[in-house]
């Protein structure tokens, strides 16, 4: 693992991140000491029990939130110590999330949920093209609530990718998915990844899902324990549950 | 359009209801303000231009008599720039429809036919010709009181004589704006006016040919004015002057001085209510809609919006409540204010309407307005620009409810499941209550301030003519007589009893203060006029020294038992240190009285009398007009019943609208607050209320949840509004005020009832709206969507 310390061709990279969140008297862990990195167009999943810290990884990897130590690294830009606004402007430019309960806004269609995006981006697609990566053109109108869970977790795929990005950081795309919804999902985000090369964080539950991606790392009590490489990636289509 | 854009709109439509109520009791803060100041201005604004087109003079004097030639020599004091000598006295005048004489007051004009000051404007005919000695102009009120038009003639008594007369004009004059009869309280048009006649035939009735006995000038740019008073009154003096006096005592421009004073209060008191309420109105609802939108504006700043974008979002919605809030207010306070406008503009006769709100109350209103909306968003904004992203996007946590004393308490009294969930909500959510509690007793307080008006009229009327005016007449005669007079008067028919007294220009001085009043001597056994003190109790006039009305006392800067010099403006003339005995109280009018004994004994005379008070039988009153009309000694005869019929009058009409107005915006704070209040309570609760249902809890009770709060808020907030209320009057009644008319701070229990009840019904039936609401919740839906 200390190879990946001077590996500059890194997009994303974490240099023993910690995160201690304090309620009361009580201190958390969730994060004790990570070492991570994100290359380009590598698909990499994380796995862990719940509570293991990846939400948590990620978000510090996304800038929503800060490590209590360490250090982590944006090609060669430490996010360590931007400030808020220097943190909105990295999102803004680099990292596409989707989110496992889609968060979209409920006021706005499926289409100017995407927009929502495209408008603040500086090279973006446009939504309809967004949309139709993952298969939506048919529902560009609708609203949130007149879609199905998988068609909402699509538009917030859609709406991860539209701006082109980097990086896209996805939390148990899935988690709320029958399988055949879900093989739908992760079609679209390995679609993106192969057509854009945007580096992919996968959180999942699933040990299945591991397959589809070129390295699988696992967590556990806010550590990495292990990780190993995919020798091929599978097609989403062939992986079941 | 841009898509936060798009999401404000979807959003604004759903609370659409709520931004409007916000909107509404913001427009009306705005609306008040244009209302009054804007009518202020304009009235301002036309009495300006009246009085500099028809040269309003700036220093009054009357004297009893002096020659003409006297009249350069005023000219020539430093800083008069124009004068006018006139000749002005009481006139009956005998009208074919009417049984009882009106009287009128007759002002000179001079020979070449236009006056040099205070010029009349000819609304119908002509002005009298030089020529015509028959011949008047009369003041159109009066006119129109009596149907009087150019052409007509009737009988007047001048100076004891009969002279008929003809009617060559009808007019108004910036010196009578407002005509008050001596001796009354409100302008009784039908039986008092004023008369211009030509100076000869003026003169001649009263046996003042070649002189005046009245001064009127203006003053050159930048003179002082209390130096040119001080010099006329030195010049008068041996002429009988009975003290000059400038615009600022010239009783039809203090009236109207008051009147925009009173515009000027309702302007800086009410306002700033509304503003406040809205204000806090904002805060609560985009507070909510903050707290709703959490997971959204996490979302948000994941996707990389930066905090300024986000904070501008929601500070549209509350610039767009601001926005249709002034707007409301600006049309609403313009188009009441013209109409204002047109109302006092006839009521006053001004000559023409001049509605000119002016720019500045506009620009004022709307920073004011846009102001409260936005600083009460802030802190909302504020919230949504803090909150992290990674936490925003979390569920938030379920509300922590504490164990605590209420717990024990709820147990205690046996209160039921549902009481305690009210009972919760409100410790859980302090704030939230705290500003119900505030909006709903500042609607309180509104409503009690504006019905205080009621009640301090009603004293005002019951002190004036059940406590203080016992008379049901009183006659003032043409000139002072043997005190004698009184027992003649006895033996008019009707009569029952008679109180003579005598009323004597004077001037009272305090240092640099002095005041122009008029001092009346009386008896100390007077049963039909009595004296009041603050409790309202009668006052005996004492021995020694000057009882003082509330207003004079405080113009003077004098209380009892300090001295002040009193300067004699009739014959004899003269000057006396002299203590203040007693402060009485007197709502309209400013007055000083003195034992009548006492008086005539410091002056060296024998008792006289010029004015005297009666109580009659009604049924002679047919015989004892006739009998005054034919008495050249009275002047005036004044029924009281009238008096107090006019008064009753004016004031209705005024006082039933303004009470309805500011009736009405109290209410619509309530509306406001209760409103929106009930529906953040029914968002908020939507989950859980919609539980109580599937557990089986009938409409009614779950309803209960909801509408028990705002009324127990409600209730707990009708006593703190009757505080605030009580603290409104005291503002109004200072601010309605004037040296002449004291209002009194009195709220009766009618008015604290009648506001709580119509606070508690308006309340009621804006929750009641809401709840409606719960009816049409698809429980299912409500319990999948955990927002
Ligand atoms: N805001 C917070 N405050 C306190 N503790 C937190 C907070 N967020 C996460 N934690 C704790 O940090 C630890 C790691 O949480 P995290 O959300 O990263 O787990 P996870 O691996 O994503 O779990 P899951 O698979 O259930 O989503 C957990 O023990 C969690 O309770
Ligand atoms: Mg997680």
């Amino acid at each position: 693992m200390s190879a990946s310390h001077t590996d500059h061709s890194a997009v994303l990279r974490t240099e023993q991140v910690t995160k201690i969140y304090r309620s009361g008297e009580v201190a958390v862990h969730a994060l004790r000491g990570v070492d991570f990195t994100l290359r380009p167009h590598e698909v990499v999943a994380l796995l862990g029990a719940s509570g293991s810290g990846k939400s948590t990884l990620l978000n510090i990897l996304g800038g929503l939130d800060r490590p209590t130590s360490g250090h982590v690294h944006f090609r060669d830009e430490d996010l360590t110590g931007l400030d808020d606004d220097d943190l909105t402007e990295f999102r803004r430019a680099h990292v596409g999330f989707v989110f496992q309960f889609y968060n979209l806004v409920p006021s706005l269609t499926a289409r100017e949920n995407v927009a929502l995006v495209t408008e603040v981006a500086d090279d973006p697609m446009r939504p309809e093209e967004a949309l139709e990566q993952v298969g939506l053109s048919a529902r560009l109108d609708h609203f949130p609530s007149e879609l199905s869970g998988g068609e909402q977790q699509r538009v917030s795929i859609a709406r991860a990718i539209a701006k082109r990005p980097e990086i896209l950081l996805c939390d148990e795309p899935t988690g709320a998915l029958d399988s055949k919804t879900g093989i739908a999902v992760l079609e679209a985000l390995i679609e993106v990844n192969r057509n854009l090369g945007t580096a992919t964080a996968l959180i999942t539950h699933n040990v299945e899902i591991r397959r589809i991606a070129d390295r699988v790392v696992y967590m556990a009590d806010g550590r990495i324990t292990h990780e190993e490489r995919n020798a091929a990636r599978v097609a989403p289509a062939e992986v079941s549950w | 359009m841009r898509m936060l854009d798009r999401k404000l709109l979807r959003d604004l439509r759903h609370i659409w209801v709520q931004c409007f109520a916000i909107s509404l009791v913001l427009g009306c803060g705005i609306m008040v303000l244009i209302l009054s100041s804007g009518t202020q201005r304009s009235l301002e604004a036309t009495r300006t231009a009246y009085y500099e087109h028809n040269r309003f003079a700036d220093v009054f004097a009357s004297l009893t008599r002096a020659p003409r030639s006297l009249l350069p020599e005023i000219a020539r004091i430093d800083g008069v720039a124009r004068t006018e000598g006139r000749v002005v006295f009481t006139a009956m005048i005998d009208l074919e429809h009417k049984p009882e004489p009106a009287s009128a007051l007759v002002i000179s004009l001079p020979p070449g036919g236009e006056p040099v000051l205070n010029v009349p404007l000819v609304r119908q005919g002509r002005m009298p010709r030089p020529d015509h000695l028959d011949e008047v102009a009369v003041s159109e009120a009066f006119a129109e009181a009596n149907g009087l038009r150019p052409g007509d003639r009737f009988q007047a008594v001048l100076n004891g004589q009969m002279r008929p007369l003809a009617i060559a004009g009808v007019v108004i004059s910036p010196e009578y704006i407002y005509t008050v009869g001596s001796g009354a309280m409100e302008p009784d048009d039908e039986n008092f006016g004023i008369l211009w006649m030509n100076e000869r035939a003026a003169a001649s009735a009263m046996d003042l040919s070649g002189a005046f006995n009245d001064l009127t000038l203006t003053l050159a740019h930048g003179a002082d004015e209390r130096a040119v008073i001080a010099e006329v009154d030195r010049i008068l003096a041996p002429y009988g002057g009975t003290g000059a006096y400038g615009r600022d005592r010239q009783p039809s421009n203090v009236f109207i001085e008051g009147e925009l004073k009173q515009l000027g209060t309702m302007a800086a008191v009410l306002p700033p209510i509304f503003l406040v309420v809205s204000s806090v109105l904002v805060n609560m609802v985009l507070g909510r809609l903050v707290a709703l939108d959490r997971g959204q504006i996490g979302l948000f700043k994941a996707l990389g919006y930066r905090n300024r974008s986000i904070a501008l979002h929601y500070s549209k919605m509350t610039v767009a409540i601001g926005i249709a809030g002034v707007l409301l207010g600006w049309a609403v306070g313009w188009w009441l204010g013209h109409g204002l406008t047109e109302i006092y503009t006839r009521y006053f006769r001004f000559p023409s309407l001049f509605y000119r709100p002016g720019t500045a109350p506009i620009a004022i209103s709307g920073v004011l307005g846009m102001t409260a909306a936005v600083l009460g968003g802030l802190r909302a904004v504020r919230a949504a620009t803090r909150l992290a992203p990674a936490v925003a996007m979390s569920p938030a946590a379920p509300p922590v409810y504490r164990r605590g004393l209420l717990d024990r308490l709820g147990g205690l009294l046996g209160l039921r499941q549902t009481t305690m969930m009210i009972l919760r909500s409100l410790v859980r959510w302090p704030g939230r209550a705290a500003v119900t509690l505030f909006g709903v007793g500042g609607s309180v307080a509104v409503l009690v301030a504006s019905f205080f008006t009621f009640d301090a009229v009603d004293l005002i009327i019951e002190e004036l003519f059940e406590r203080a005016n016992l008379q049901d007449a009183t006659i003032t005669l043409a000139g002072p007589v043997n005190a004698s007079a009184e027992l003649d008067a006895r033996a008019l028919p009707g009569v029952l009893s008679a109180e003579g007294l005598y009323a004597a220009p004077v001037r009272l001085v305090n240092g640099t203060r002095s005041r122009l009043v008029s001092v009346q001597a009386r008896s100390p056994d007077a049963r039909l006029s009595r004296l009041l003190d603050a409790e309202g109790g009668t006052v005996r006039i004492g021995e020694t020294g000057l009882a003082l009305t509330e207003g004079l006392a405080e113009a003077l800067a004098v209380r009892p038992g300090e001295t002040l010099r009193v300067d004699l403006l009739s014959a004899p003339r003269g000057s006396w240190e002299m203590p203040v005995s007693a402060v009485i109280r007197q709502s309209l009018g400013q007055g000083a009285y003195m034992n009548r004994d006492a008086f005539f004994r410091l002056i060296g005379q024998a008792p006289q009398v010029n004015m005297i008070h009666l109580a009659i039988d009604r049924n002679d009153l047919g015989a004892l007009q006739a009998r005054v009309q034919e008495t050249p000694a009275i002047a005036r005869f004044t029924l009281w019943s009238d008096i107090r019929r006019q008064f009753e009058d004016t004031l209705d009409e005024s006082l039933v609208t303004m009470t309805v107005i500011f009736a009405a915006l109290g209410m619509l704070i309530t509306i406001g607050v209760v409103y929106n209040a009930a529906r953040i309570q029914l968002a908020e609760r939507a989950y859980e209320l919609a539980s109580l249902r599937v557990l089986g809890f009938r409409r009614r009770e779950v309803s209960y949840v909801l509408v028990a709060e705002q009324m127990l808020l409600t209730l707990v907030a009708v006593p703190v509004g009757w505080l605030v209320g009580y603290g409104f009057c005291t503002l109004m009644a200072d601010g309605f005020s004037t040296e002449v008319v004291t209002i009194p701070v009195v709220v009766t229990r009618r008015t604290y009832a009648v506001a709580a009840l119509i606070v508690i019904l308006t309340a009621l039936a804006s929750t009641l709206v809401v709840g409606r609401r719960l009816d049409r919740i698809d429980i299912v839906s409500a319990l999948k969507q955990k927002e």
